[in-house]
C-alpha cells in the first residue's frame, strides 16, 4: 500500500513496483499449488479407506483396473461391522474408558492448576515444572513397570485398569494448559471476589471456570482425544476381546480374522475414527487452541 | 502471583497483634486447601510416573523369572546381541529422518499457508490438519491396506508412470521408508500448525523494516522469521524427537518388527521382549535405553519453553 503511494511521486521505481506484484502473484500461485498437492497427499489414505468400505469383497479382490474408485458403491461393510457383537463392544468399552478418563483428567487438572497458578505455597513452583516434565515421559517408557503394576492390582484384561493408567496421557498436559489459562486471567477479578467475601470453592466455580471456559474446551478435546486414540497401553494389558476398546480392538481382532475382510476393517476403521473427527470438525478453534498452547502459553 | 498474597503481606505490615496472626492463619489455611487440591495430580504423577519409572529401574536388573538381583546383566546381554544394534540404528534413523522431513514439509506448508488471504486460510488449515485428527494406529491401518502387497494402490498409481512394483512392506529398506512416510503423514500438519502459530506472532513492522532497506525475500526469511521462530522451532522438533524415538503405533501395525526384526524402534522391541516373549526385566531394560536421549531432549524443551515464558511476560 506504501510502496503504490511512494509510485504517484516517484514514478523512477514504478518499474521496480510492479515486479513487486508480479513476484506476490507467483508467490500466490506456489502456495495454493503446494497446498493442493500438500492437501491431495494428505486426504489420499482416508480418501482410500472410504472407497474401500464401499466396494464389495468381489470388487477389492477384482485386481483389474483402478483401484481409487469405487464401482457398485454399497453399505453392506458398514450394516455388517455394525451388527458385528465384537465391535459393538469395543465402540462401547471406548466410550466408557474416554467418558470416565476425561471426567478425572478435568476434575484432577482444575483443581491442581487453580492452587498452581493461584494459590502459592510451598513447592509449588517445582511441581508445575514437574508437571510438564512429567509429560515429556512417553507411554513406551513405563508400559512394562506399570504392566507389572496393573497385574498386581489384578487389573489387566479389563477396561478399569485402562481408566487407571490413562490419565498418565491426559492429565500432565492438561494441567499444564489449565495453569496458563488460569494465569492469564487479572488478578483483579479474584481480589474483587475476595473483597466480596468469596471463599475459594466460589471463586473457583464462579470465576475461574466460567472465564477459562475455553481452555477447558479445550483441555477436554485434548483428554478426548488423546484417550480415544491411546494404543500402547490397551495392546499391552488386554489381551481378550471383550475388554478392548476400539483401536487395539480393530487393529488386533478384525485383521485377525481368517480371511482379511479389508471392506470391514476399513468401514470399522473409519467408524472408529469418527468421533474425533466430528469433534475437531466443529470445534476446530478450540482443537487448535489446545494443540498450540503447549507451547505457546502456560 | 498471587495478588491476594501481596494484599496480605501489606495489611499484615500495617495491622497489629491479633489482626496479623489471623491473616498468618488464612495463609496457611490457603496453602493447606491448595496442596489438598494438588493432591490428586501429586498421586498421578508420583503413582503412576515417577514410582513405575524407578519400578523399571528395579526391573531391569532382575533375572527373566524376577527372583534374583542380576545387576547390569541385561543390558550387557543387549548390547552384545546384534538384534539390538539394529533396533538403536533403526530407532535413531527413523526419529531423525521423520523429524527433519516433518519439520521442513511443516515449515513450508505454515510458509504457503501465511501467504494466502487469511479468510481462506481457515479452510486449508482444516483440510491439512485431518491426518494428525485420526487416532494414528487407525490411519496407520490404511495405509498398510494401501502398502498391501498383492493390492497396493500406490503400487497402482506408480505404475501409470511406469515405475516398477515397489515390494513395500516386504524389504527392509522399503519397509523402514514406508515407516517414515506413515510417520511423517501424521506428523507434518502439526508442525505446520505450530509453525503457522509462531508465524503470525511475529510482528508485521519488522517485515516493513526489512523491506525498507531492500531485503530480498531470503533475506527477510533467514534475518527475520528465523531468528523469531528460533525458540519454538526448537521445541517443536525436540519435543517430536521424543515422541517419534518413542513412537510404538506406527511400527506395530505396519510391519510389526519385521521383516527379520529389521524395523524394530525401542518401543516395539521391548513390546516384543517384554510383554510377548514375557521376559518383562529385559524388556524394562531395552525400553530403558531410551532414557538418556529422552532426558537430554526433554532438557532442552524445558529450557525453551521457560525462556519462552520469560519473554512473554
Amino acid at each position: 500500500m506504501s510502496a503504490t503511494a511512494a509510485n504517484r511521486d516517484l514514478p523512477g521505481i514504478y518499474h521496480k513496483a510492479g515486479s513487486l506484484r508480479a513476484e506476490r502473484r507467483w508467490a500466490m500461485w506456489t502456495a495454493y499449488a503446494s497446498l493442493i498437492v500438500a492437501a491431495v497427499i494428505f486426504m489420499a489414505p482416508p480418501f482410500y479407506m472410504l472407497v474401500t468400505s464401499l466396494k464389495t469383497s468381489g470388487e477389492i479382490a477384482g485386481m483389474a483396473g483402478n483401484p481409487w474408485i469405487v464401482r457398485e458403491p454399497t453399505l453392506e461393510n458398514y450394516w455388517a461391522i455394525i451388527e458385528n457383537p465384537l465391535f459393538r463392544g469395543f465402540m462401547l468399552n471406548s466410550i466408557i474408558i474416554t467418558a470416565c478418563v476425561v471426567a478425572v483428567t478435568m476434575v484432577i487438572s482444575i483443581l491442581a492448576a487453580f492452587a498452581l497458578a493461584r494459590m502459592r505455597f510451598w513447592g509449588s513452583q517445582m511441581l508445575a515444572t514437574g508437571v510438564f516434565l512429567t509429560y515429556l515421559v512417553p507411554d513406551t517408557l513405563l508400559f512394562i513397570p506399570l504392566y507389572q503394576i496393573v497385574g498386581g492390582l489384578g487389573l489387566l484384561n479389563s477396561i478399569w485398569g485402562l481408566v487407571l493408567v490413562y490419565p498418565t496421557l491426559t492429565v500432565p498436559f492438561c494441567t499444564w494448559i489449565m495453569i496458563g489459562y488460569f494465569a492469564s486471567i487479572p488478578k483483579e477479578l479474584d481480589e474483587a471476589a475476595l473483597i466480596d467475601g468469596a471463599t475459594w470453592p466460589q471463586m473457583l466455580l464462579k470465576i475461574f471456570i466460567p472465564v477459562a471456559l475455553p481452555g477447558i474446551i479445550a483441555a477436554t478435546i485434548f483428554a478426548f482425544t488423546v484417550s480415544w486414540a491411546a494404543f500402547v497401553y490397551p495392546t499391552a494389558f488386554v489381551t481378550t476381546p471383550d475388554q478392548m476398546p476400539l483401536t487395539i480392538g480393530v487393529v488386533s481382532q478384525l485383521v485377525r480374522a481368517d480371511t482379511f475382510a479389508w471392506g470391514q476393517i476399513m468401514a470399522g476403521a473409519l467408524m472408529a475414527a469418527l468421533p474425533p473427527v466430528i469433534i475437531y470438525a466443529f470445534l476446530m478453534d478450540y482443537y487448535i487452541a489446545g494443540l498450540t498452547a503447549g507451547a505457546t502459553k502456560g | 502471583m498471587a495478588a491476594d498474597g501481596t494484599i496480605a503481606v501489606r495489611d499484615a505490615a500495617e495491622i497489629t497483634g491479633g489482626r496479623a496472626n489471623s491473616l498468618q492463619r488464612f495463609a496457611r489455611r490457603r496453602s493447606t486447601i491448595a496442596f489438598v487440591m494438588t493432591l490428586p495430580l501429586l498421586a498421578v504423577i508420583v503413582g503412576l510416573v515417577a514410582y513405575p519409572a524407578l519400578f523399571g529401574i528395579y526391573l531391569s536388573m532382575l533375572n527373566r523369572r524376577m527372583t534374583e538381583f542380576v545387576g547390569f546383566l541385561n543390558y550387557e546381554i543387549l548390547i552384545e546381541s546384534e538384534t539390538f544394534w539394529n533396533v538403536f540404528f533403526q530407532s535413531c534413523f527413523f526419529a531423525i529422518t521423520a523429524v527433519l522431513l516433518k519439520a521442513l514439509i511443516g515449515f513450508w506448508l505454515a510458509h504457503m499457508l501465511h501467504h494466502i488471504p487469511n479468510n481462506k486460510q481457515r479452510k486449508w488449515r482444516g483440510m491439512l490438519l485431518v491426518p494428525w485428527v485420526i487416532p494414528p494406529a487407525l490411519s496407520t491401518l490404511g495405509w498398510w491396506w494401501m502398502f498391501d502387497p498383492s493390492y497396493s494402490s500406490i503400487n497402482w498409481l506408480l505404475s501409470i508412470v511406469s515405475v516398477p512394483e515397489v515390494p513395500w512392506l516386504g524389504h527392509h529398506w522399503w519397509a523402514r521408508i514406508a515407516i517414515i512416510m506413515v510417520n511423517v503423514w501424521i506428523g507434518a500438519p502439526f508442525f505446520m500448525i505450530m509453525y503457522l502459530a509462531a508465524l503470525k506472532s511475529v510482528p508485521e513492522q519488522l517485515y516493513e523494516a526489512a523491506a525498507i532497506d531492500g531485503a530480498t525475500s531470503w533475506q527477510r526469511l533467514r534475518y527475520v522469521t528465523l531468528p523469531m521462530m528460533a525458540n519454538i522451532i526448537s521445541i517443536t522438533v525436540l519435543f517430536s524427537l521424543i515422541v517419534t524415538f518413542a513412537n510404538y503405533d506406527i511400527v506395530r501395525v505396519l510391519t510389526n518388527g519385521g521383516p527379520r526384526d529389521l524395523t524394530h524402534v525401542f518401543a516395539s522391541y521391548a513390546f516384543q521382549v517384554g510383554i510377548l516373549s514375557g521376559n518383562i526385566p529385559r524388556g524394562a531394560a531395552v525400553s530403558l535405553f531410551m532414557l538418556p536421549f529422552l532426558a537430554v531432549c526433554a532438557f532442552f524443551v524445558l529450557r525453551g519453553v521457560v525462556r519462552r515464558n520469560k519473554e512473554q511476560m
